[in-house]
């Protein structure tokens, strides 16, 4: 007797090798504790205007007119949408190109996935500590200080105080600490294409990019799924980054859905819109999630 | 590029065995390989630059910093790891994020091991209804549920705990633990457990003796994944523990370089004995962390 490989099969009978009910009581008694009953009060807390303390009342639809009307909150939609495009295709490209690269033959393969992996083992918020140096202008030793050093002077900027490049600023760290788990997940794709397909177009006069448009990304989907999600959801959540590297700033140029959520909650104490625009993140993520895993997942099967 | 696909033929830890390499793909790769790993190791150069000036600068004196702070420590100077280790508490950091790593990985392994078990097996209507609802917690940001939450923990008394922390990593990790032990268990035959079963087990001595072994591959994926997350966490730490004396690495780093933002080398050398406990047990596992990167995530 095989183990139904169809979740939604029913087998009608009552099957004696099922385990009784009382092995997913404490998982699904933690996870509810933990996550839906506070996700589903966080619902609520959104149409009052709790304050944290003391009685609240239902305003309806009030903090999400305020949403509207509050330039900070709608720019940092804007900001969270940007960062994680830029996070997303940023990481997603230099992935798959460290993957190729350090998939083939050469020598130092080994050593070069440990060091390009490595800083997605480090916590996000050192890795911040860390860049905040590389971006400062008057460090020695940053990004100016290199640019100056190798003739490039005319290229030094305030990395994360001018207001246009900050943003950007934040992505390259953030690509930076995980291209490398973007790339372990591409090189457990290509572990999946096997050598012979590639000979036999190899044979068949494929050129280096035919080979590797036809034969090589087709299969590649199923990784290119996983990390196209992962760091999608990642990028709409990102907090710690942000929050030690910019707190936002300068002014609201780096302000996201999570940074504005957790100043409002518990620098303004205004919990009831906090929540509201942590359900507007919510909804984000969760419409993104799910057109990408309809449209990814078409897309596999048809490839 | 063509070393690409060239140097598929070259011998290789993850080339299924039984593939000779032959001598005619080695032949074509050429200057092409060789051309391919200069840039990949001068896109290593650039990569690890920030490191490069993470741990220069833990090596220098301020004096010697505002002379040369780009130029490699000629004459090292480690006064600043031991100052950063007793100004930032880092022993103390250490000993609680390993309690509360250590616990919330032994909770999420039993518990959700043993979840994903009956949800495996259980394909009918509950069984499938459950999993969906495990999986919305993979997507759910923590942050709607962030404030109740509080407010919860804060009720229980347990804010400035481990016990509070331990609750909260095994609840909030609990979707993505379970999403991989039940992606791994279906495809594990039942006969073993049937067979057990029908020895006189009971259930839970089928799962403890026959099921949970087998298990045994995405558990280490499970620990690895989790073990990075809970020990590198910094948000809820910051709010559950701040101030309690209970800090984790991240909250205590996060504090200790506030404190003395501008002498970057004694603030670089927090960061590198912060991350040196997680890099070294990288270094030593990285084989399996790699593999278990990539094996959990395709299942």
């Amino acid at each position: 007797m095989r183990a139904p490989l169809n979740p939604l099969r029913r087998t009608g009978r009552r099957d004696p090798t099922v385990p009784p009910r009382i092995f997913v009581l404490p998982a699904l008694a933690v996870y509810a504790l933990v996550v839906l009953y506070p996700s589903a009060a966080g619902v609520v807390y959104a149409f009052t205007d709790w304050t944290g303390v003391g009685s609240f009342s239902f305003v309806g639809l009030a903090n999400f007119h305020t949403l509207l009307g509050d330039d900070r909150a709608v720019h940092s939609i804007g900001n969270t949408l940007l960062l994680t495009v830029a996070v997303v295709v940023a990481q997603n490209l230099v992935g798959l190109l460290l993957a190729l690269g350090v998939h083939t033959g050469i020598r130092s393969r080994a050593l070069l996935r440990v060091v390009f992996f490595a800083p997605a083992v480090v916590s996000p918020v050192m890795v911040a500590f860390l860049w905040k140096y590389v971006y400062n202008p008057d460090s020695g030793a940053g990004l100016n200080g290199v640019l100056g050093a190798v003739g490039l002077g005319g290229l030094r900027q305030d990395w994360l105080g001018d207001p246009s490049l900050t943003l950007w600023s934040v992505a390259a760290m953030v690509v930076w600490q995980y291209a490398g788990y973007s790339m372990v997940i591409f090189l457990a794709g290509l572990q999946d294409v096997p050598p012979e397909l590639q000979e036999a177009a190899r044979i068949d006069g494929a050129g280096t990019w035919q080979r590797f448009r036809y034969v090589t990304w087709p299969l590649l989907a199923p990784a290119l799924t996983v990390n196209l999600m992962l760091s999608t959801i990642g990028g709409l959540k990102l907090f710690d980054q942000v929050y030690a590297a910019t707190d936002g700033g300068p002014g609201t140029a780096s302000e996201t859905l999570s940074t504005v959520l957790y100043k409002e909650a518990f620098v303004y104490g205004k919990f009831g819109y906090s929540t509201a625009v942590a359900l507007v993140l919510a909804l984000f993520v969760a419409a993104v999630s799910l057109v990408q895993l309809h449209y990814l997942r078409a897309r596999e099967v048809a490839a | 590029m063509s070393a690409a696909t060239a140097g598929r033929v070259d011998a290789d830890a993850e080339r299924p065995a039984g593939r000779p390499a032959t001598a005619g793909g080695r032949r074509r790769a050429g200057y092409g390989r060789y051309l391919l790993e200069l840039v990949m190791i001068a896109a290593a150069v650039a990569f690890l630059f920030p490191v490069y000036a993470l741990v220069t600068l833990a090596l220098k004196s301020p004096a010697q910093i505002a002379d040369s702070p780009l130029s490699p420590p000629t004459s090292p100077d480690f006064g600043n790891f031991g100052d950063a280790w007793s100004s930032a508490s880092l022993g103390s950091a250490l000993v609680n994020s390993a309690v509360i790593t250590a616990a919330s990985l032994l909770l999420l392994v039993v518990v959700g091991s043993t979840a994903a078990y009956y949800l495996a097996r259980c394909a009918s209507g509950l069984g499938y209804g459950l999993y969906v609802l495990f999986l919305l917690g993979i997507v759910l940001p923590f942050q709607l549920g962030m404030i109740p939450l509080y407010k919860l923990v804060d009720d229980l008394g347990w804010l400035g705990t481990y016990q509070g922390m331990i609750l909260f990593y095994t609840g909030i990790q609990m979707p993505f633990t379970v999403f991989l032990y039940t992606g791994f268990a279906r495809a594990l035959p039942r006969d073993y457990a049937q067979a057990a079963l029908i020895d006189g087990c009971d259930h839970r001595q089928a799962f403890t003796r026959v099921v949970f072994p087998l298990l045994r591959p995405v558990t280490g994926t499970v620990v690895i994944l989790n073990a990075v997350f809970v020990w590198n966490d910094f948000f809820t730490p910051l709010l559950y523990l701040g101030g309690s004396g209970r800090e984790t690495v991240p909250v205590a780093v996060f504090s200790f370089v506030g404190q003395y933002v501008s002498n970057y080398g004694l603030v670089f050398a927090g960061l590198v004995l912060a991350a040196l406990p997680v890099l070294v047990v990288f270094l030593l596992l990285q084989r399996y962390v790699i593999k278990g990167f990539a094996g959990g995530l395709k299942g």
